[in-house]
This record gives C-alpha cells, sequence and structure tokens, in this order.
C-alpha cells in the first residue's frame, strides 16, 4: 500500500491490519513514534493523520492511505517548531520517551486553538507521563499560546 | 562458546561490593587506566579538545534524573570551566571493564550518583586545572601560584599573559599527576549550584533521542515473548504449528524454560504470531497463590513470635507503654506496585563469535554485563554494552536484567551475528515486573501525660528484595530496605523497640522509585498524626517537640509549613496535612492542603514539597524530580496496586493500573533548602513525605483515616 508520511510517499507491503505505528517504526525507520501500551491508553505513538491527533498502535495502516501522516520528525526539519522549543526552554522531558506523543497532541490543540484555557489543555493532553511533567507541559503550551498571568481570561481553566 | 563464567562472575561480584563500599577513584586510577591517558585526556574523565572544547566523561546513566548534566557540571566546575565549551560523552562500557572499573560505578540507582560520585568528580576537575596551570607556569617561566583559571581562560595578571584551554592540552598532558588537589570552597562554586539545562533534553523534542527500543541494526531480527504468567512457573510444552505458518516468522524458542519467543521480520509480526503458540505451563505449585492467602500471612507475621529486632531498639518499650496515659496501635498496609516505565522492557542483543553486543536501555551497566557472562559464558572483556537513553527507569533497570538476559538466549539460539531486538509487550511489563514490596506495619505508641511520647514499637512484615532476587542473607535477620525510616527515628522517643519479619511470597521483588523510603512513611507519619490527635496537638507542633536533636529535619519541616502557611487558618473546607523524612542523604517534607466532597471527591488545592540536599548542584533539575516524585506518589496513593489471583498478576495495562494525568495534575511549589555540610540524594527523596502528608490531609478534612492503599477502595476519587 501507498503511505503519505512527512510529505514523502512510501510504498510498503504489510498486512492491512498492522498497527501504523509499526510500519512508522519498523518499516519506514522512523523511530521518534513510540510504543508503549498498545491499546491506546498512553498517547506515547501520537501522530497527526490530516492534522488530527491519532493514536497509531491502534489505527490500521490501510485506514491511514490517502492520508497524510506527520510523526515527530515532521514538524519541523531542525526542532525549531515553537512547541519544540518551548519544551526546551520549561525543560519539560524527564526520560523523554512520551515527549514526542505529548508534542504532538499539544501542536494539535494549538492549531485548533491558538489561547488555549488550562480546561482546553486538560481535555486535549490526555497522554500518560510516567516521569510526571505534566506542570512543564502545561506551562510550555500556555508559554506557546502567549497566555500569561496578567491574561487571566485565557488562563482560567 | 566457553563456560568460564564463574570465575568472571565472582570477579565482578568482588568488584560490586567494593564499589558499593565507596570506592572513590580520587587521583589514584588503576594502572591500566593511568596508561591508556594519552593525547588530550587530562585524565580519565576530562579530555581538552585544540579547539578549546572540553569533553567531559560521564560514566552512569540517564533516565530523566538528570545526572548526565549535573555530575559533570561538578567536574566542570573544579576544572573553572565556562560551561558553554563543555560536551558530555558517555564513558565505553567495554573500555571500563578493561580497564579495572576506572570510572568507579555506573550503577545508577539509589539517588546515588551526585553523593556518592562528587568526590572522584571534584578531585577530577580539580587535578586536569592544576595541571593546566603547571602547563602554563612551565610555558610562561612563571611561578604556578600567580596564575589564574577562570571561565576557561589561564591567566598570569602580572605579565598579562593570558591562554585557552586548548593551546595547553598537549602540555598539561604530559604534566605529573598532582599527588593532592585542594577542592574549592563551596562560596567559590560557579557552576555546582546553577541550574544548566539538561543536555539530553533537546533530543528528547525531535524523536532522535535513542532508547533501547530505537535501535536498528543490519540483519536485525525481532522477538515477543510469552513468560509464564504464574510467577516461578514453567514451560511443559509449546505447540508453534500455527505460528509458524504465519507471514515473516523466522523461529519459535523457549526461553529457560519459563518463555516462549517468537522470532520474525518485524516485531508486530512476531507478537502476532506469539498469541497463536498454544503453551501449557506447569503453575509448580504457586497457582492457589492469591491476595487473601499473602494477607493471610502478612498477618500471621505481624504476630509472629520470631522477628529479628532492630539494632537501633533503646531502653524498654514495653515498660514505657504500660506506663503511658494513652496507648494507640494501629496496622498499616501497602500493596505490591509495578514500575511501569513507559518504555517496556527489551533489548538488543547480537553474538558475533566470542563477542556479544547489546544495546539495552538500562541502570546497570554492570548488571548487563554480568548478565551475558552469566547468560552466554562469555568473557566480560568480550561484552559490549552499549549506551542508551532509558525510557524511564525508576528501579525496574537497576535490580535485575532480566529482559536481557531473555534477549541474549534468543540470540543464542539464531545464526551467528544475527542482533535480535526483543521487545515485551505493556501486559507483560506488567505482569513480569519485580514488585516494590507489599508491606504491613503494625506500631504502637503511648503518650504521657504532657502528650510526649514515650514507648513506641513497630513491627515490619515485608519481603526481602535482595534476598529473593540475589540470595544476599539478611544482616541480623532485618532488610534494611524494608525498614528505611524506622532505622533513625527523628523523633526523640526514650524508649522504642522496633523488629522485622521476614514474609517471603513468590512474587518477584525489586527497588521500586524510593523503595522502603515509598512506603515506610505512610504507616510512620500517618501514624505520629494518631498520635498528635489523640494527643490533642496540632501535627506540626507536636512533631517539631519531639525533634530537638534533629535540626535538618526541623529546618525543613519548618520551610514547608512555613510555606503553606500552616499557622494560619486555611480557607473553610480546606484542610492540610503535613508529614517529614530523611531519604537517600536528604531531608524532605511536604504539607498538602486539600478538600473533600460528600461524595469522597478530592480536590488538592495545594502541595508544599521541600527537600534539603545539603550541597545541590542543578535545582531545575531538583524542582523537575521533586514534580514528578509528587505525580508518582499521587497515583500510587490513588490507584496503585498489583492484585495476585491463581498465582498471577491482574493488573495488565494502563486502563486498570491507573496513571495520574494532566487533568488531575496538582499545584505543585517546592521549597529548596541547600544547607551544605552533606551531599544528599535527589531522585527518590521527593516521593517520601508525600503520601502521608496527603493521607494526613485526608483524614483532617474527613476524619477517617486510611490506613491501607489504593485510596480508591476507601470511596475516594480524585477531582
Amino acid at each position: 500500500m501507498e503511505l503519505r508520511v512527512n510529505n514523502e510517499i512510501h510504498e510498503v507491503d504489510v498486512e492491512p491490519e498492522m498497527p501504523l505505528l509499526w510500519v512508522i517504526r519498523d518499516i519506514l525507520n522512523l523511530k521518534g513514534t513510540k510504543f508503549a501500551c498498545g491499546i491506546s491508553q498512553c498517547g506515547a505513538c501520537t501522530v497527526h493523520i490530516d492534522g488530527e491527533p491519532v493514536r497509531s498502535c491502534s489505527y490500521p495502516a490501510s485506514a491511514a492511505q490517502g492520508k497524510e501522516i506527520t510523526t515527530i520528525e515532521g514538524i519541523s526539519l531542525d526542532a525549531s517548531h515553537p512547541v519544540q522549543q518551548a519544551w526546551v526552554k520549561h525543560q519539560v522531558p524527564q526520560c523523554g520517551y512520551c515527549q514526542s506523543g505529548q508534542i504532538m497532541a499539544a501542536v494539535s490543540l494549538l492549531e485548533k486553538k491558538a489561547r488555549p484555557t488550562d480546561a482546553d489543555i486538560n481535555a486535549a493532553m490526555t497522554n500518560i507521563c510516567r516521569c510526571g511533567t505534566y506542570k512543564r507541559i502545561r506551562d510550555a503550551i500556555h508559554d506557546v499560546a502567549g497566555n500569561t498571568a496578567e491574561n487571566t481570561l485565557a488562563y482560567e481553566a | 562458546m566457553n563456560k568460564q563464567f564463574n570465575s568472571s562472575r565472582r570477579k565482578f561480584m568482588l568488584t560490586s561490593a567494593a564499589i558499593s563500599g565507596g570506592f572513590a577513584l580520587g587521583l589514584q586510577l588503576p594502572a591500566k587506566a593511568q596508561d591508556a591517558v594519552s593525547g588530550n585526556d587530562i585524565n580519565i574523565w576530562v579530555q581538552i579538545n585544540p579547539d578549546d572544547t572540553v569533553t567531559i566523561k560521564y560514566a552512569r546513566c540517564e533516565m530523566g534524573q538528570g545526572s548526565m548534566t549535573s555530575a559533570p557540571q561538578i567536574v566542570a566546575d573544579e576544572l573553572d570551566a565556562s560551561w558553554d565549551q563543555v560536551r558530555i560523552e558517555y564513558v565505553d562500557v567495554n573500555e571500563h571493564f578493561r580497564m579495572d572499573r576506572a570510572w568507579g560505578a555506573m550503577v545508577t540507582v539509589g539517588s546515588q550518583t551526585i553523593r556518592n560520585s562528587q568526590e572522584y568528580l571534584r578531585n577530577a576537575g580539580a587535578s586536569a586545572r592544576a595541571m593546566l596551570v603547571a602547563a602554563a607556569a612551565s610555558e610562561w617561566g612563571v611561578p604556578a601560584s600567580e596564575i589564574n583559571v577562570s571561565n576557561g581562560v589561564i591567566s598570569h595578571a602580572i605579565s598579562g599573559r593570558e591562554s585557552g584551554f586548548g593551546a595547553l592540552a598537549a602540555a598539561a598532558a604530559e604534566q605529573a599527576v598532582p599527588e593532592t588537589v585542594t577542592l574549592k570552597d563551596p562560596a567559590d562554586w560557579h557552576i555546582i549550584g546553577q541550574s544548566k539545562p539538561r543536555v539530553d533534553i533537546p533530543p528528547s523534542v525531535d524523536g532522535s533521542q535513542v532508547y533501547g527500543v530505537d535501535v536498528e541494526l543490519p540483519g536485525m531480527v525481532y522477538a515477543s515473548m510469552a513468560t509464564s504468567p504464574v510467577f516461578g512457573g514453567s514451560v511443559i510444552s509449546f505447540d508453534a504449528t500455527k505460528a509458524l505458518t504465519r507471514k515473516g516468522i523466522i523461529d519459535v524458542v523457549a526461553i529457560d524454560g519459563i518463555a516462549v519467543a517468537v522470532v520474525a521480520d518485524n516485531w508486530w509480526r512476531a507478537n502476532k504470531a506469539l498469541e497463536e503458540v498454544e503453551i501449557q505451563w506447569d503453575t509448580k505449585g504457586n497457582g492457589e497463590v492469591s491476595n487473601e492467602t499473602i494477607l493471610a500471612q502478612f498477618n500471621e507475621s505481624l504476630a509472629a513470635p520470631d522477628a529479628a529486632p532492630m539494632p537501633n531498639n533503646a531502653g524498654d518499650a514495653d515498660q514505657a507503654l504500660a506506663n503511658a496515659e494513652q496507648v494507640l496501635e494501629a496496622d498499616y498496609f501497602t500493596p505490591f506496585l509495578s514500575h511501569s516505565p513507559m518504555e517496556p522492557m527489551g533489548a538488543t542483543v547480537r553474538i558475533t563469535g566470542e563477542r556479544v553486543d547489546i544495546w539495552a536501555s538500562t541502570q546497570s551497566p554492570e548488571g548487563l554485563v554480568g548478565e551475558m557472562v552469566n547468560a552466554l559464558g562469555v568473557e566480560e572483556e568480550n561484552v559490549y554494552a552499549h549506551r542508551v537513553q532509558a525510557g524511564g527507569g525508576f528501579g525496574r533497570r537497576g535490580g535485575s536484567s532480566d529482559y536481557a538476559r531473555a534477549a541474549a538466549l534468543i540470540a543464542a539460539e539464531l545464526p551467528d551475528g544475527t542482533p535480535v531486538k526483543m521487545l515485551w509487550t505493556r501486559e507483560e511489563d506488567t505482569q513480569h515486573d519485580f514488585y516494590r514490596p507489599l508491606a504491613m506495619y503494625r506500631l504502637k505508641g503511648g503518650l504521657d501525660a504532657n502528650g510526649m511520647i514515650t514507648g513506641w514499637k513497630a513491627r515490619i512484615a515485608s519481603g526481602s528484595i535482595l534476598n529473593q532476587m540475589r540470595g544476599a542473607p539478611l544482616r541480623g535477620g532485618v532488610d534494611f530496605t524494608a525498614v528505611e525510616g524506622f532505622t533513625q527515628l527523628p523523633y526523640n522517643i526514650p524508649d522504642q523497640f522496633q523488629d522485622f519479619k521476614l514474609t517471603p511470597t513468590h512474587v518477584p521483588l525489586g527497588f521500586w522509585r524510593t523503595v522502603g523510603w515509598s512506603q515506610t512513611p505512610f504507616a510512620r507519619e500517618q501514624f505520629i498524626d494518631e498520635l498528635a490527635v489523640a494527643a490533642g496537638e496540632d501535627p506540626f507542633h507536636f512533631r517539631l517537640k519531639h525533634m530537638a536533636e534533629d535540626e535538618l529535619s526541623r529546618h525543613i519541616l519548618e520551610k514547608v509549613a512555613e510555606a503553606i502557611g500552616w499557622d494560619e487558618t486555611p480557607a473553610a473546607g480546606l484542610y492540610r496535612g503535613i508529614a517529614t523524612t530523611e531519604p537517600y542523604g536528604s531531608y524532605t517534607a511536604a504539607a498538602v492542603e486539600l478538600s473533600v466532597n460528600d461524595a469522597g471527591v478530592i480536590n488538592i488545592h495545594r502541595i508544599v514539597q521541600g527537600i534539603n540536599t545539603g550541597h545541590m548542584v542543578n535545582p531545575d533539575n531538583v524542582i523537575a524530580q521533586l514534580e514528578g516524585a509528587t505525580v508518582w506518589a499521587i497515583s500510587a496513593a490513588m490507584w496503585g496496586e498489583i492484585n495476585i489471583d491463581q498465582g498471577k498478576v491482574q493488573e495488565s495495562n494502563f486502563h486498570d493500573y491507573r496513571l495520574l494525568r494532566m487533568a488531575q495534575m496538582p499545584v505543585i511549589d517546592t521549597v529548596l533548602e541547600a544547607t551544605g555540610g552533606f551531599w544528599g540524594g535527589v531522585g527518590e527523596p521527593g516521593q517520601a513525605p508525600i503520601l502521608p502528608a496527603f493521607c494526613n490531609a485526608i483524614a483532617a478534612a474527613t476524619g477517617t483515616r486510611v490506613r491501607s492503599l489504593p485510596l480508591k477502595h476507601h470511596g475516594f476519587s480524585l477531582a
């Protein structure tokens, strides 16, 4: 089947039910997208399909045909995406394993809503981080959004 | 393959013992290491490059705890380098073994990296600095005492001469290694104590960080495995006929008689085929073990007459309790817990003749090498353990390298030179952990008429991690990791008696973040609150009046109380709890402010988390560790439990082993204290006071004293 990943077309010979995650990792060798639960619980495998965050561990590769797939490697060429920069500025990652998925979820949230509230963040950011970096993830998202402590409207839950 | 592992193994054990006994490199390198220092290597930790950059070696592991940055900060400070010129590189594990373990311990456990390495790291930096100075003095013909080094610049004020490090590197490497060096006064530190950005963060934001699971090699094959669901069970037989007909399947092999692995041309195919392998298991008599049988065993231990007394016992606790105005008694229970790091267990192994290459997320390169020697009978000098970032460790990857052994045994079944990447599913990871021990505590305390604790008894019933995992003997019958928190109370209680009853089960035990300190404070610090309530006193001031002799415990407790405004009445409907602990060489205290509605929904308004590490290398990283440890503790408090039925773990994945997510993240304020005088740990200690402070606040709010975890079983949920 043909898959379009990060603006490149790949011809892959895989079973139609093979989860997109494993095509991305083991066939296309893009290792930034992570396996952690396999049942759509944790979000470490989050990619964008036509701009929507999707948990690729439970998404059959065949269903992604004809769609635009974006992985962590595709959101910028040089870690220059504002979300990536904010992640470094706020020193968000600890082990870092879940952070590709967290960043993909945050990028999608900010594309939909440039000034998310705490409630928006709570609703959109459902990925698990075992190291417990949630506070910094929230701070980094607010920073990208330009939300400040003074901007109470935007900050209010 | 030759089978000489016995002699190598013995050497490994002895060396490990020497390290854990406080091996300090200082300036006396092992002979092999001294020979190896050449070119621009000033010593084994510091290499100065012609372009003025300085490469500092990092020997331990990185899994998010931050010491890959903070340990080199220590070297750079004594070197008087500018942080901007510093580059950090892992020490090569194979070179380390070939050089008589010149870099000391690589194992990254117990919040030891800073506190147990700081002395030799400071010496290494200071020694390299002295050699640069000696080189400058010789080149410029001036006395070394007149030479200054600051921010990577070597200068002689009188002559106005000045040089970067690079130009003097070759000459410095020729200088004699100083016999002794004078280490800086902490007041002169300029890199230690600074929140330098972590060097491993940039690759974690663009997908380029390489974890064990990400290694890819030419000709690689992939494996998924199923281990006996009942601990201690074994494989009677397996039928792989159906699995072998599936696309891409290469082999199906038994591992150690306890597991079956499918090898395929990609991992998903291996894992799907594994579901079709029919395996007959022998439960080896453990098929009847359940929560109920384990609980009965522990209740027996609480009353057993033959427990092992602890060395800190003093006075006559029974007499003191008999004389007390009031006596309280309570039992506490903490369950088994799994580590569940985000990256499941896995390893890549390639055997090529006598050489073994392994790539695995680990906290213990020594453990990986030892396991390869053990599993394959190779020489440790022929094992090449490659460095990768670990996707969380929390103790799972430090005690046992079982997953690396499994990968090695699969590789041994494959043609020479074939790399195999073995990866567990989340279910396999959850059900084949080395769990935080289940433990029970029976506490008795007596109060006099003045509300002072006069007598104290504690019975601790737990399995022993080291006894079960490695057959390590108990010292005087006591497992000292299980009784952390009870061996030296911060409270002045004249008559006390505490003992330990070993209570082994078939459930594998391991070091879970904060180890004994993850659970003992739940009992100790809640029971102190129970005594305070019985005495009619405020829990904070009740603690203080028993802490006259423990200035450091008092200090952090007071700072945390001050930060949460303990002595001011909280807003209506809000209640507070407080607790103090002294884990891993640091002093930590926490206060929690919350409300609980009639439906048992807990709303955490604020957590104040304080730590005194003595000296503090990277404050922002300390804050990050405290934040993370708090999340860790709240997850455990609310939902954490591993249940056993028919000898198996019942939980399997994040839907039934629930972890805290963003929407429930509490507000955390941190109090950092660096009073100097000691080097305390950071990664482990943060969690210790959270559980009891949280439960003390719940008791204050509801009158319900929760003595067993998790809280979900007591009708509580989190807003």
